[in-house]
């Protein structure tokens, strides 16, 4: 036997060890990070999987006309002041006769959503006929007996709800006058200081009208750029020193471009705060570098020879990105700006600057009415005192959450789908 | 083909990026301030957009000092209509406000909030005297041997402080400096505690800019904890460590009650009674200042103000005070709103 295999034999079982050391290590990672994901998942759904329903309480409402003071019920300006929470107490007092006093009354009223009386206004106005009717309805019930009902038998001991008030809702709960249905207002609602009325549907909406305006000026700019630096920019210091910035640009922290634009955009230019415009314009300079650089590396991955037999069949070189390298891009600058995209939608940072982390409740109807976006909504209500706004918060970041995924997926299948290989 | 879609793409953001300089003026109404007002404002504006046939005010939480700044910066459209604040306005701010033409500045006090030190419900309920904060959180501390200097904070553990305290770790979840409650805490119960002190109290006449450094100095040793801005997260800190001890406002209290307790301090607990009375020691007034050069321009901040110092709102029984905001006494109630009625603005001499 030669020294050499001689050696070999010797350290070949060390060998083996120290490769199985190493998979086990790679594995251990994987494991890490996908524990990281089920702890993470698990945390979020199993705080937040209770706000997908709210809890309603069966009422008979008298549609008194006296009580509203209201003649007319098809007269707009009446119906808008008549007194809805009127019918509403009156409501209570007849299911519970007993209750007597002011601060016991008062905890009797507040068993129902103060948002109530608007449901009762929207119901008269469509339907004028049923005043001087009596009617059951569900009713919304306020926040502190949702979480009543929502919490653990033991929990339930120390809720906000007064003791009294727990009596009634138990006595409710076992007449089967109380509901839980689908949170159908979480996905139409705008924001709400009431936690059982508020709503994703103005933050959804914020956070479309400012990625249509980021996508709009970042894909044409950023493509526009890395199809001249690629094909017609001459390689010299100067391009040098302009890619060593877009490399730089894309690891700036996003608060930066936030004081950017509140310098430029709001105080230079004056154009008003809080609207997606404004926040598509910030968003648009930090995903720039990255959709940049990932059309260039898709424009890279187009082999010479389509160029070269393009330029030889006599086409121009503008002829020849627009009518080759182009097309033959377009799939992986799409991926690059989805994800691109995805990135610029879980901001809040640069918004903080530039007052878009605001209390909105009407739905913005464009790209110039006062907006907040998903992530700042969901900071606006980790930070808000009722505890629902908890499980709402955790809602929140299921339905954002939900997006990014669609959006990364989208990514891979646009990828899977149109990539050409060479 | 796809040429067209990337010159529909560029023609629609030009669009975008030169409408915005056309379309300057406003409708709804802006408000800028304290995050300590913010929950109450924004009940407010919400109710106010849903009854009134105007939209829904917008409502930025900046901090009292920030909303200030963006509130004295001019009159116009791109200037907010109402800051609100959690403190009064400084001299300096009013100023300001004159130089940049905010000639006309009304105030309304919209009621209080008490400042709760509160731990977990599983723990002891504490008892605290305003001395007892100021010893266990102050920077520099007076020489426990009774003379009268000062050595770095030595105290580890509450009963250090005051035998009658329990045996326990002094660890303080707070707001970080930049918070308003953290201002209200140094100032109402540091400085409340410091002042105990005779001779400590004897430097306010002398040295005034001595006597705050060391009365509002909080220890920088791991002692005081800086939560960060988000209550909710003192909150949940405070029941994952019973012995813990959290700084925050009462709203905060009132809505967690199911998870944490607050301490009696100065012999008094912090009640929504107690607060109101002025018993309580560590409370504050809350405000709201009014441009009044907008009023009349931005259609409905009028409704707005009166909206918020209707009795309904920021009455004993308006919804409010279910949010936790203390009313004022009745009379002052009376003497805002009908300021807010009529407008009066201010002259700069009551600061």
């Amino acid at each position: 036997m030669s020294k050499t295999t001689e050696q070999v034999r010797k350290t070949l079982a060390r060998r083996y060890r120290a490769e199985k050391r190493f998979r086990a290590m790679g594995m251990a990672s994987v494991l890490f990070g996908l524990m990281a994901v089920v702890v993470l998942f698990t945390d979020i759904i199993g705080k937040g999987h209770s706000a997908f329903v709210e809890t309603y309480i069966q009422l008979e409402i008298r549609w008194d006309q006296d009580e509203l003071y209201i003649d007319d019920p098809t007269d707009p300006d009446e119906l808008a002041y008549a007194d809805y929470d009127a019918l509403i107490k009156n409501a209570l007092r007849e299911r519970f006769p007993s209750v007597e006093g002011r601060l016991e009354k008062r905890n009797l009223y507040k068993l129902v959503s103060s948002g109530a009386g608007y449901t009762l206004r929207d119901r008269l106005a469509e339907n004028p006929q049923l005043l001087g009717t009596t009617e059951t309805l569900w009713l919304l019930a306020d926040d502190d007996v949702d979480r009543y009902l929502k919490l653990g038998q033991e929990a339930q001991e120390s809720a906000r709800l007064p003791e009294q008030a727990r009596a009634w809702v138990d006595e409710l709960v076992q007449e089967g006058s109380t509901d839980t249905r689908w949170n159908a207002s979480f996905f139409t609602h705008g924001d709400s200081r009431e936690p059982e009325q508020a709503g994703v549907w103005g933050a959804v909406a914020g956070s479309f009208f400012t990625m249509l305006v980021t996508l709009a000026l970042a894909f044409p700019i950023g493509v526009a750029a890395a199809i001249y630096l690629e094909e017609f920019a001459p390689k010299n210091r100067f391009t040098d020193f302009i890619e060593v910035n877009i490399n730089n640009l894309a690891a700036v922290p996003s608060i930066i471009f936030g004081l950017l634009g509140l310098a430029i955009f709001i105080n230079l230019f004056g154009m008003p705060r809080s609207v997606p415009v404004v926040g598509g314009l910030v968003l648009t300079l930090m995903t720039l570098p990255t959709i940049i650089i990932s059309a260039r590396a898709s424009i890279k991955s187009v082999p010479p020879s389509i160029r070269e037999a393009a330029l030889g069949l006599g086409a121009s070189r503008m002829q020849v990105v627009m009518h080759h390298v182009l097309p033959l891009a377009l799939p992986g600058m799409l991926t690059g700006a989805i994800i691109g995209m995805a990135q610029a939608l879980g901001e809040t940072a640069p918004l903080l600057m530039i007052g878009m982390v605001a209390f909105i409740v009407d739905i913005p109807g464009g790209p110039l009415s006062p907006a907040t976006v998903l992530p700042v909504q969901i900071y606006l209500w980790a930070d808000s005192p009722e505890a629902s706004f908890v499980s709402m918060t955790s809602a929140a970041i299921m339905v954002l959450l939900g997006f990014l995924i669609m959006m990364n997926t989208l990514a891979v299948v646009l990828r899977k789908r149109l990539e050409r290989r060479w | 083909m796809k040429l067209k879609v990337i010159f529909a793409g560029l023609a629609t953001a030009l669009m975008f990026s030169t409408g915005p300089a056309s379309a300057a003026s406003r409708d709804y109404i802006s408000i800028v301030g304290s995050s300590t007002v913010y929950p109450f404002a924004t009940v407010v504006a919400e109710r106010f957009g849903k009854t009134s046939s105007h939209p829904t005010p917008k409502i930025e939480s900046t901090g009292s000092g920030g909303g200030m700044k963006l509130f004295c910066a001019g009159v116009g459209t791109e200037h907010p209509d109402i800051t609100n604040a959690s403190r009064r306005i400084k001299k300096s701010e009013f100023e300001k406000c004159q130089a940049n033409g905010v000639k006309d500045v009304v105030e309304i006090k919209v009621g209080y909030d008490g400042i709760v030190v509160a731990n977990a419900k599983s723990a002891e309920q504490m008892t605290l005297s305003l001395k007892d904060i100021f010893l266990a959180l102050a920077k520099d501390v007076p020489n426990p041997d009774g003379s009268e200097t000062l050595v770095p904070n030595p105290y580890k553990t509450w009963n250090e402080v005051n035998p009658s305290l329990p045996k326990m770790k002094i660890e303080v979840l707070g707001p970080p400096p930049t918070s308003g409650t953290r201002d209200a805490f140094n100032e109402l119960a540091i400085e409340g505690g410091c002042k105990t002190f005779p001779w400590l109290k004897a430097m306010k006449a002398e040295n005034k800019s001595k006597y705050k450094a060391i009365c509002r100095a909080v220890r920088e040793d791991g002692a005081y904890v800086e939560a960060g801005e988000n209550d909710n997260l003192i909150i949940q800190k405070l029941e994952a460590n019973a012995k813990a001890v959290g700084v925050f406002g009462y709203s905060f209290l009132d809505q967690n009650r199911d998870k944490v307790q607050g301490s009696i301090i100065g012999g008094v607990s912090p009640t929504f009674e107690a607060i109101s009375s002025g018993e309580y020691p560590v409370s504050r007034s809350l405000y709201f200042y009014i441009k009044k050069a907008h009023v009349g321009v931005i259609p409905g901040i009028e409704g707005y103000v009166r909206e918020f110092t209707s009795e309904k709102a920021f009455g004993e029984e308006g919804y409010l005070s279910e949010k936790g905001l203390i009313p004022s006494p009745r009379a002052e109630r009376k003497a805002f709103a009908k300021a807010a009625k009529e407008l009066v603005p201010m002259t700069g001499n009551e600061l």
